[in-house]
């Protein structure tokens, strides 16, 4: 091989809108490298790639929708969760997966994504957590580490963010994983998984924004983000660590815990039947 | 009552469950809402009777999640349904916009209570009026229809669905608690007397080269396609072109939300309802709707009885406005009288058609509206 | 330090795979993900530019038969833009 052979279609374009290629998401971003593990999983999965459903909400995650070769719906900010779980209900037989961001999901959807947990409704949730509002320019948001920076929190963040997994956990999620774009494979196997696994599966997937959280918070690009994930992440799924140390803490000496996290047997959500007198 | 699903017959119940049962007839097998009064009833009642028809019902944990909720039960093919009072319907007004965007059909009820803001619960009022117009966010046309008895609760709820389907848009019930909770005569006709119309369905399979949102036929209504039936289509609401995918610009902008509220108004004479009393001879025209249109029919006869020439138009549908029939009507009129029970809302939609003043008779909620305060108007107006 | 290898038995049936790179060069942005995390450094950014400015990656010098089909590029690509494909029959 001397050279790349240059072609002009991916093996994945089948089940990406190849026609919008090349997509807005920055250089270094990882969302892409998410959806690439979710078109991967689809293809992979013994179900009729006409059976998949997608709904995302509002923000860089929630462009997803938009390129899936796939019935999508791209919802109100927030709203995703409770739109995947009427369309469920609706139709059980397809498999409706909500690909969205950790602001839309844990913010203004935050009330929907627990009580769907809770209810266990057998929908498949991959919450990008890239640490901010990437899509409206690096605002802090639920999941943003105390101390970082964002555009709106220019003194550092006061506050303290979420722990997703210890979150899903308390709500009643079947499934709980977390991982970061780094880890490719075990992301596409996840997503995988989940598509076997009953329940509501919740997978966290940590990936880079250079332009929103980066940005403010000298990380040079999203490459630098990986080596930080690659430096400071730790397999917890066999090791047995407390949901409540699954923190996310961006300094330094800190360890990222991913892994699966959970995985229960609560039964799914299933709506009452009564017989007709 | 039994687990059939068309209740055929002769019922004394109250309107929110004749609403309830005007949806199941319809074929609605999917509700998610949230407890307000004077709504709750027909939740409960659908879910006593949904699971008894194979449909399903979801206590959601707010409204904007049972907004979220029958739109995504809608794009998988249900026919779906909310019910709310105004605070429900003030956190639904975005996913509104969402269904007319996205060009999903659905129901809402608003079963309106004196406002605004916590109001008084218990108690009718009309002021929700003009939110049902305008409440959503960015210029759109929606359809809202006003009952006035359990027998119309269930007659218009089977209709909102139709019109619903057919025009692709949420179709907003909008009630009282008066109307909602008094218990009346309600006659159920039997199944196969109920009209029901379809969604219109693309002619191009699942492979075939297919524009989800263009509009081909002078209706401006695409044809709707369901999640899982194959045709890969995407659903967004930003501002989007005929393939469905995200367009920006102020071309496209225009060119879609114009044909939204072109077919709307185009078809306008096709979803309008209105009911005219002793218009023929009518000098003093009385405008009114919902539960105070019932103390203006009854101020009205009593005007006649007394030799006036008073007559009646009552509104069934609220939205698209009636503007054609209101402005000939009012034009050749001594007087024009708005009867609700708002600080004058529709009044205000009949002034600017009618181009012309009108008297009012308001009252901000809490009450009905008796038909002195409409009497005495009509007897002034005639003075 | 001893050496505990032992020579596998199925050496000769069994080959480290070759790979052949395959690129998308308008839909990369020069993330250089697919460089840095290669395990055998078979890629480093071009001189050569795409319509939008972003410079592709291309192969190594001394790389052209380093590269073992492990996938990784193409897995961590987020542009679809890169993959590799086994080139079959050559055995190292």
């Amino acid at each position: 091989m001397t050279a790349p052979i240059v072609v002009d279609n991916h093996p994945l374009d089948r089940i990406i809108r190849s026609d919008r290629m090349p997509h807005i998401w920055c250089p270094g971003c990882g969302i892409g490298i998410a959806m690439r593990c979710y078109g991967q999983a689809i293809l992979e999965f013994e179900l009729p790639e006409e059976k998949h459903v997608v709904i995302s909400g509002i923000g860089c995650s929630g462009r997803v929708a938009g390129y899936m070769h796939l019935d999508s719906y791209h919802t109100t900010h927030g709203r995703a969760v409770p739109f995947a779980v009427g369309l469920k209900l609706a139709n059980p037989e397809l498999m409706v997966t909500v690909f969205s961001g950790d602001g839309d999901l844990a913010a203004i959807g935050g009330n929907h994504l627990i009580h769907a947990a809770r209810r266990n409704v057998d929908i498949k949730v991959i919450c990008i957590n890239n640490f901010n509002y990437g899509m409206t320019g690096g605002q802090v948001g639920p999941t943003t580490p105390k101390g970082a920076y964002g555009t709106t929190a220019p003194y550092g963040n006061p506050e303290l963010p979420f722990n997703l997994p210890y979150l899903m956990a308390a709500s009643g999620a079947n499934y709980i994983s977390r991982w970061t774009t780094l880890h490719v494979r075990q992301l596409k196997e996840d997503i995988l998984y989940t598509f076997s696994k009953p329940g509501f599966t919740f997978i966290e997937v940590l990936a880079p924004c250079p332009v929103g959280f980066g940005k403010s918070n000298n990380i040079e690009d999203g490459l630098e983000e990986m080596r930080l994930y690659r430096e400071r992440c730790l397999l917890a799924d066999k090791v047995g660590v407390h949901p409540e140390r699954l923190e996310i803490d961006l300094r330094e000496n800190q360890p990222i815990y991913i892994g699966r996290f959970f995985d229960r047997n609560r039964p799914p959500y299933k709506p009452t039947r009564v017989e007709a007198k | 009552m039994t687990g059939s699903t068309v209740l055929s017959g002769k019922h004394f119940i109250h309107g929110d469950e004749a609403c309830a049962e005007g949806a199941i007839a319809a074929g609605c097998r999917f509700f998610a809402g949230y407890p307000i009064t004077p709504s709750t009833e027909i939740a409960e009642h659908l879910a006593r009777r949904l699971p008894q028809v194979g449909g399903v019902f979801l206590q959601m944990e707010d409204e904007l999640g049972s907004m979220a909720a029958i739109l995504g039960a809608s794009a998988a093919g249900a026919r779906s349904m909310t019910a709310t009072s105004g605070p429900g319907l003030s956190l639904m007004m975005e996913n509104v916009g969402l269904g007319i965007m996205l060009e999903i059909p659905c129901v809402v009820v608003d079963v309106q209570r004196a406002a605004p803001s916590t109001g008084l619960p218990t108690m009718p009022g009309q002021a929700d009026v003009m939110q049902a117009r305008w409440g959503s966010h960015g210029d759109y046309e929606i359809v809202a229809y006003a009952p006035w008895s359990p027998q119309e609760m269930f007659d218009l709820t089977v209709r909102s669905f139709n019109v619903a389907d057919h025009y692709r848009i949420p179709v907003l019930l909008m009630s009282d608690e008066v109307v909602g909770h008094m218990v009346e005569r309600v006659v159920i006709p039997p199944a196969d007397q109920i009209e029901i119309w379809g969604r219109k369905r693309p002619k191009a399979t699942p492979n075939g080269r297919f524009d989800p949102f263009l509009a081909e036929d002078a209706d401006l209504i695409p044809p709707m396609v369901h999640a899982g039936e194959g045709y890969r289509i995407h659903y967004t609401g930003l501002t989007h072109d005929e393939r469905g995918y995200p367009d920006m610009s102020a071309e496209t902008h225009h060119r879609l939300v114009t044909r939204l509220v072109e077919k709307i108004r185009r078809n306008a004479d096709q979803i309008i309802l209105t009911e005219g009393y002793y218009l023929d001879d009518a000098r003093i025209l009385v405008i009114s709707y919902g539960c105070t249109a019932r103390s203006a029919r009854r101020a009205v006869r009593e005007a006649r009885s007394r030799g006036i020439p008073a007559g009646m138009l009552r509104m069934i549908s609220l939205w698209p406005f009636a503007e054609e029939q209101v402005k000939a009507l009012a034009r050749d009129m001594d007087a024009v009288i708005v009867a609700e029970m708002n600080l004058g809302q529709i009044s205000r939609e009949v002034e600017r058609q009618a181009r012309r003043s009108v008297t009012g008779v308001f009252h901000a909620g809490g009450e009905m509206i008796p038909p002195e305060p409409i009497l005495n108007a009509i007897r002034e107006a005639a003075a | 330090m001893r050496v505990f290898a032992r020579t596998p038995l199925d050496i000769a049936r069994i080959a480290t795979p070759r790979g052949q790179v395959y690129i998308l060069p308008e839909r990369c942005k020069e993330c250089q993900m697919c460089v840095v995390f290669c395990p055998r450094q078979v890629l480093v950014i071009s001189h050569l530019k795409n319509s939008k400015g972003y410079h592709y990656p291309e192969i190594a010098p001394g790389k052209e038969t380093a590269c073992v089909h492990c996938e990784f590029c193409g897995l961590v690509c987020p542009e679809f833009a890169i993959y590799t494909l086994a080139l079959d029959g050559e055995a190292r």
